[in-house]
């Protein structure tokens, strides 16, 4: 992603700067919470198999509605009685998969497309035009249309939310192009012959990272959020297994009788978004060069 | 000044063509004085015409201007705000935006640039013609350090390496004397004050040895002190790299301290150009000797004197009519001034053209 290139394409000395972005990013406290409750997480769901208590799908009808603390069950059991601490270990997977893929793709597609849509003044019009219509179409059309032709899985419902994404990145990334392009250092990297590559790859990708950083930490958890839409609508993760999105929605039903398991994945999906938006926010002081003089 | 003997005291930064300070000063001097057809100009300008398209129709900012510069040679292009010196440096580096519509010539050691491809003009930006822009504070990108923007020069331009590159701009550093270039090499542009990121500019632009130097006010924005040693590098430079500048400047002072010679622009046209201190001396066009008159000087306006002022104002710059653009201003006026476009014509010394019907010859009070 574009936070990689930008570390590798700027220190002179490539390792020390590197370690210069994690030793200021370790610096701060925030930033630590945020990385060990994203790690907590990410660990949770690749270990889920072996770490969770109870098969994420197995019924325990005995045991419906258990409340938070039922020995066995820490976070409680759903309306089938299946613990919903094991479905939460599992659900990380799908919500975590499905985040990452869909700001993969929308930042793939769409951090190309804004940069060539604010540099070249000749392709701007086609490209914007090009997002009003990814804009105006709806959405869930497009989910639906994917799944027909695709079959419904996942991975297309994350595709799904990661085209519906790019027209937010193409605009974020073309108005700080445009912003950037118009400033001196970039009409100076012209004056001394460098060709278009080289101004976009190294005077303003470099400088649009941190709003391209800001973006991607905001749309993954909005694309958690979408998956269970999507889920809802059966063109996601297929019953029983689980997503965060899911167990959300499906937990509305009885939320009075067993608020636990709805408040439970709900938490979790608000840790994650928290915890993406804190990583997110320090890795961009820790890239902004100026933030050395503290 | 710090700034100029560390410049003379440095070892050549490995150009080659640096000759000894005296021989260079003297050539200059030499052909600043015999600039009349006598050896090639390294920028030849003929009939540039800047227009840009706007709403109200064609408006054009530069009127058919002429000027050369000569090797070694710094030609000053002096004016108010909004008479055509910026646009008219923009143009030479192809730097307009695409609303202009440039006519004319531009030719750079005898080839030509108004007109040339996307591929030429990379390949003499930079190396042939460089370019140092008025602000400092924006003009250096922000997330890299200043060794590594040098380096980058070289690197699109020589192909050198990152190292070889990295010694190179600790090289140019000094030259542009900034002390303890090893350490600021890896200072970020905004740990630098205005000043010192003028100097990393020079040294950016100095990097592949350019034949021309356009500097389009480089020293506006700097305090006064400042402003000093940032003419004393780019007069070191002149002296040993051999570097011909186009020096844009609306301040009499800088012209008077770093030009050979000087063309003088009203609205879009060069209405005068001579030898620096023949002009200061003996200032042909009225625009000229009103300019020369409004500046304030320590003897003759300490006390009482108000400063003498050119009455209205410029002329809107879409009416170019056919006739001298500074005629409703001019004391001297007669009727052809309102019907007849004067052009650039020696008066009195070879050297020394002036665009009026009626110039000034009786001598100035300055």
């Amino acid at each position: 992603m574009a936070v990689a290139d930008v570390t590798v394409s700027a220190g002179t000395p490539l390792s020390s700067r590197r370690r210069k972005v994690v030793r200021r990013l370790l610096r701060n406290p925030l930033a630590i919470t945020g990385l060990v409750v994203l790690g907590i997480a990410v660990f949770a769901a690749l270990f889920a198999p072996w770490l969770a208590p109870h098969e994420p799908t197995d019924t325990h009808l005995s045991q419906a509605f258990a409340a938070p603390g039922t020995p066995g069950y820490v976070l409680g059991t759903d309306d089938l009685g299946r613990d919903v601490l094991s479905r939460i270990m599992f659900g990380l997977r799908a919500s975590l998969h499905v985040g990452m893929l869909a700001v993969a793709t929308s930042l793939a597609i769409g951090v190309p497309l804004g940069l060539m849509a604010g540099y070249f003044r000749t392709i701007d019009a086609l490209i914007s035009r090009f997002t009003d219509l990814v804009l105006a179409f709806p959405f869930l059309i497009l989910a639906v249309g994917l799944a027909a032709i695709r079959g419904a899985s996942l991975g297309n419902a994350a595709i799904a939310i990661g085209i519906a994404q790019i027209p937010g990145v193409i605009r974020i990334v073309r108005s700080e192009t445009l912003r950037l392009k118009s400033l001196d250092f970039v009409s100076a990297a012209i004056v001394e012959g460098a060709g278009d590559l080289w101004v976009i790859g190294r005077h303003i990708l470099p400088n649009a990272a941190s709003v391209i950083i800001v973006q991607a930490t905001v749309a993954i958890p909005a694309a958690i959020l979408g998956e269970a839409v999507l889920s809802f609508l059966g063109l996601g993760i297929q019953p029983p297994a689980p997503s965060l999105g899911t167990m959300l929605a499906d937990a509305q039903q009885f939320a009075a009788k067993a608020p636990w398991a709805a408040v439970m994945p709900g938490v979790a999906i608000m840790l994650i978004a928290l915890a993406f938006n804190i990583v997110g926010d320090s890795l961009r002081d820790a890239l902004d060069p100026k933030a050395s003089r503290r | 000044m710090s700034a100029i003997s560390k410049v003379n005291t440095e070892p050549p930064a490995g150009t080659g063509q640096v000759g000894s300070t005296a021989a260079g000063t003297g050539q200059a001097g030499s052909n600043a004085a015999g600039t009349g057809g006598v050896g090639v100009p390294v920028l030849e300008v003929r009939g540039l015409t800047v227009t840009f398209r706007t709403e109200d129709g064609p408006l054009s900012a530069v009127d058919r201007v002429d000027f050369e510069v000569a090797d070694q040679e710094v030609l000053a292009v002096v004016g108010e705000s909004g008479c055509g010196k910026s646009v008219t440096a923009m143009s030479l580096a192809g730097l307009l935006p695409r609303t202009a519509s440039v006519d004319g010539s531009v030719r750079l050691d005898g080839r030509e640039l108004v007109g040339a491809d996307k591929k030429t003009l990379r390949s003499i930006r930079g190396r042939e013609i460089a370019y140092i822009f008025q602000e400092p504070m924006t003009s250096l990108n922000p997330v890299f350090t200043v060794g590594n923007q040098i380096g980058e020069v070289l690197r699109i331009h020589n192909g050198l390496s990152r190292s070889t590159a990295r010694k190179r701009s600790v090289e140019l550093l000094k030259l542009v004397g900034i002390p303890s270039a090893e350490r600021r090499i890896d200072d970020y542009p905004h740990q630098l004050s205005g000043g010192m990121r003028q100097r990393v500019m020079i040294a950016m632009a100095v990097a592949c040895d350019p034949k021309v130097l356009i500097a389009d006010e480089p020293t506006t924005a700097l305090d006064v002190t400042i402003q000093a040693g940032i003419l004393d590098v780019l007069r070191g430079l002149r002296e040993r790299l051999g570097t011909s500048i186009v020096l844009i400047t609306h301040d009499l002072g800088v012209v008077a301290d770093l030009a050979d010679r000087v063309a003088v622009m009203y609205a879009g046209r060069v209405v005068e150009t001579a030898n620096v201190n023949e002009l200061f001396a003996q200032p042909k066009h009225p625009y000229t000797a009103g300019l020369l008159a409004a500046s304030p000087s320590a003897g003759r306006h300490a006390g009482t004197h108000r400063l003498n002022e050119i009455p209205g104002l410029v002329p809107v710059l879409a009416e170019q009519p056919n006739a001298c653009t500074f005629a409703d201003r001019c004391s001297r006026a007669r009727d052809t001034c309102t019907t007849e476009q004067p052009l650039l014509t020696a008066e009195g010394t070879p050297n020394h053209h002036v665009a009026c019907w009626n110039p000034v010859r009786e001598p100035v009070e300055v």
